[in-house]
């Protein structure tokens, strides 16, 4: 078993484009869940309308990179809109559910066959991050060391990546230490209390509910930059990965969606190539490559579990904050 | 009652259910709410006098919560039109009637839990622009109103002797304090009529008093004050004019110690025949009546089989 190799591929998963994906999506459904109360399950939804709303504009109408951005942001808008209108007025759970359905509604319509010239259909799309790539500052060459040594465009998609995860941290932790924050915290406590005060409950949860809707289309985005888009990615387990993820680092915190989303990645790959190793080595005979790519997820499961019961406010949660039953 | 008119300073002509304010600060007019087949609230005509204490009182199930949820737009009516300060606010919402001065408090205690009591009482401030989603990203923008009403909700707590817990969590405080805090919070917007549903319910007696001392305080300080409540002491103790409701319609008004003494009152409280004697229990005890059914039933079926 090399303890080497298994080691520096996890490590090598800490910076990923795929974990400042998921580090942006969890801070998505931070603002969502963590702040606002909001009880979003369908984060892989606009996972998939801002990946699709990049890519598809960009390979049907030559699309310049920031008109993609710009397609991104606003589908993402209108998502967030058509999901919030109906549901932000009534008791938080209509939310939940009409956020779970869209999501698939969202995966089923992208997959169909009769849509393949737009979306691909099930085989998904590629051949889209040329302009991406032209944009790249880095010169040719190799960068880093040890597991974090990168190819010239593998920087520039990580530098891409976790500099939109720096920039939407620096935002969440601005609009929440505001008044701004401070209405949306207590609508998350008790949103008749604040209504009577004086604020417009429902704008206030829209404005929550786009600003993450456009934090997850942007993980979308940074998710299909460095490969191609796949329909199938955009299933329910990416929007519990993520919430996985959030509630290990801490639901209403800056910093706990980013190193939530780091050590469940790094958890995933490295019990990955562990159990691979095993069966590798011949120690672990009773089951096959393929049923060991499932126990990972298995061991996830039972990680959020242990987690809720035992440490609900994450890693960097406030302690006091939770153990109030309120 | 006598025949001779009762006039009193706050009304203008005769006093009565329903009568007419000399300066009325609410007037609600035909206002309906049923649920299903129950008409939880029909009230033909009432107006609550200004910078006055006024007490809403009733029996259980008489409307006055749902009462108070129509005239702060926590609840629709069916029909009905009512105005504050000569503005209709009739199907506004609920945010926009508090801004307009209306502030009410709840009768299950709404303290935000996990904010600090501070932070609970910055969220009652009106005219902050930082709760902008925009201006908020930049301090400067609101850091001086946000020093204005910090000063502000300081002196607040201070006199509700809340200040030395101002930065532990809501939730850590008492239920008496709970119910404190709301009022506290309720006066940050400077509210022109402040609504208090049942402001002494699970208050324990030393901090009744200190609350019924409160809301005398906001009556000085020129506020108008409409108040729910059941303990009819409490009511005598403080209130200017009193408003009965009984299933759903306004039943009689009045000052305190006339209302207490009108027999729709007494009627609606104790029931019509709270004066006649029930006797001593030597008639049919309907509680043994319906055990010796029973087991009448039970032996008859036991037969059967």
């Amino acid at each position: 078993m090399d303890w080497g190799q298994i080691l520096s591929t996890a490590a090598g998963e800490l910076l990923s484009p795929v974990t400042a994906a998921y580090a942006l999506a969890a801070i998505g459904i931070g603002v969502h869940f963590g702040y606002a109360g909001l009880l979003n399950f369908g984060q892989a939804g606009f996972m998939a309308i801002g990946a699709y709303a990049f890519v598809v504009p960009t390979l049907l109408w030559d699309f310049p990179i920031w008109a993609a951005f710009l397609s991104t942001i606003l589908v993402s808008v209108l998502f967030a809109l058509l999901l919030g209108i109906p549901t932000l007025r009534l008791r938080a759970d209509y939310l939940a559910i009409v956020t779970i359905a869209s999501a698939e509604i969202v995966r089923f319509v992208v997959s169909t066959s009769g849509l393949t010239a737009i979306t691909g259909g099930a085989t998904g799309l590629s051949g889209y991050n040329g302009g991406f790539i032209d944009l790249n500052p880095f010169a040719p060459g190799r960068y880093g060391f040890g597991p974090w040594e990168f190819s010239a465009n593998q920087l520039w998609v990580r530098v891409f990546g976790w500099g939109l995860v720096i920039i939407a941290s620096v935002l969440v932790f601005l609009l929440m230490r505001s008044p701004w924050g401070r209405v949306v915290k207590g609508i998350r406590e008790d949103e008749d209390a604040v209504r009577s005060l004086g604020k417009n409950v429902y704008a206030y949860k829209m404005q929550a509910l786009i600003l993450g809707g456009v934090f997850g289309a942007f993980a979308g985005v940074i998710y299909v930059l460095p490969r191609s888009l796949q329909p199938t990615n955009y299933g329910t387990t990416l929007t519990f990965f993520i919430w996985t993820m959030l509630l290990l680092g801490g639901a209403a915190t800056i910093f706990g969606p980013i190193v939530g989303a780091m050590i469940f990645a790094a958890l995933l790959t490295l019990s990955d190539g562990i159990v691979r190793g095993l069966i590798r080595a011949d120690i672990v005979t009773f089951i096959s490559g393929t049923q060991a790519g499932q126990i990972r997820f298995m061991i996830i499961g039972a990680v959020l579990m242990l987690l809720v019961i035992f440490r609900p406010q994450g890693i960097f949660g406030n302690k006091k904050e939770l153990s109030f039953n309120v | 009652m006598s025949d001779t008119m009762l006039t009193h300073p706050l009304v203008d002509g005769a006093v009565g259910p329903g009568c007419k304010k000399v300066d009325p600060i609410v007037v609600a007019d035909n206002v309906t709410r049923t649920f299903g087949g129950l008409t939880a609230v029909d009230v033909a005509h009432v107006e609550i006098p200004r910078n006055a204490i006024t007490a809403l009182i009733g029996p259980n199930g008489a409307g006055k919560t749902t009462f108070f949820n129509l005239l702060t737009g926590f609840d629709k009516p069916n029909t009905g039109q009512w105005s504050f300060e000569g503005h209709s606010l009739a199907r506004v919402p609920a945010f926009r009637v508090a801004r307009k001065g209306m502030v009410r408090t709840f009768q299950l205690t709404k303290s935000l839990g996990r904010l600090s009591v501070l932070q609970n009482m910055l969220l009652g401030a009106t005219k902050q622009p930082g709760e902008n989603i925009f201006t908020a990203l930049i301090k400067p923008l609101w850091s001086k109103r946000e020093e204005a009403i910090i000063s502000k909700a300081e002196e607040i707590l201070a006199r509700f002797k809340l200040l030395e817990k101002s930065e532990d969590y809501a939730a850590s405080l008492s239920g008496g304090q709970r119910k404190l805090l709301e009022m506290a919070r309720a006066l940050m917007s400077d509210p022109v009529l402040i609504m208090l549903d049942e402001p002494m319910a699970g208050v324990n007696p030393a901090l009744t008093q200190s609350l019924l001392g409160h809301i005398k305080e906001l009556k000085a300080e020129g506020m108008s004050v409409l108040f729910v409540e059941h303990d009819m002491h409490m009511v005598r103790h403080i209130s200017d004019w009193v408003i009965v409701m009984a299933e759903g319609k306004v039943v009689a008004e009045g000052p305190p110690d006339q209302v207490m003494n009108d027999p729709a009152v007494i009627d609606a409280y104790l029931g019509a025949h709270h004066d006649s004697d029930l006797g001593d229990m030597t008639g049919a005890n309907p509680v043994i009546d319906a055990k010796e059914a029973a087991a009448e039933h039970a032996a008859k079926k036991e037969g059967a089989i």
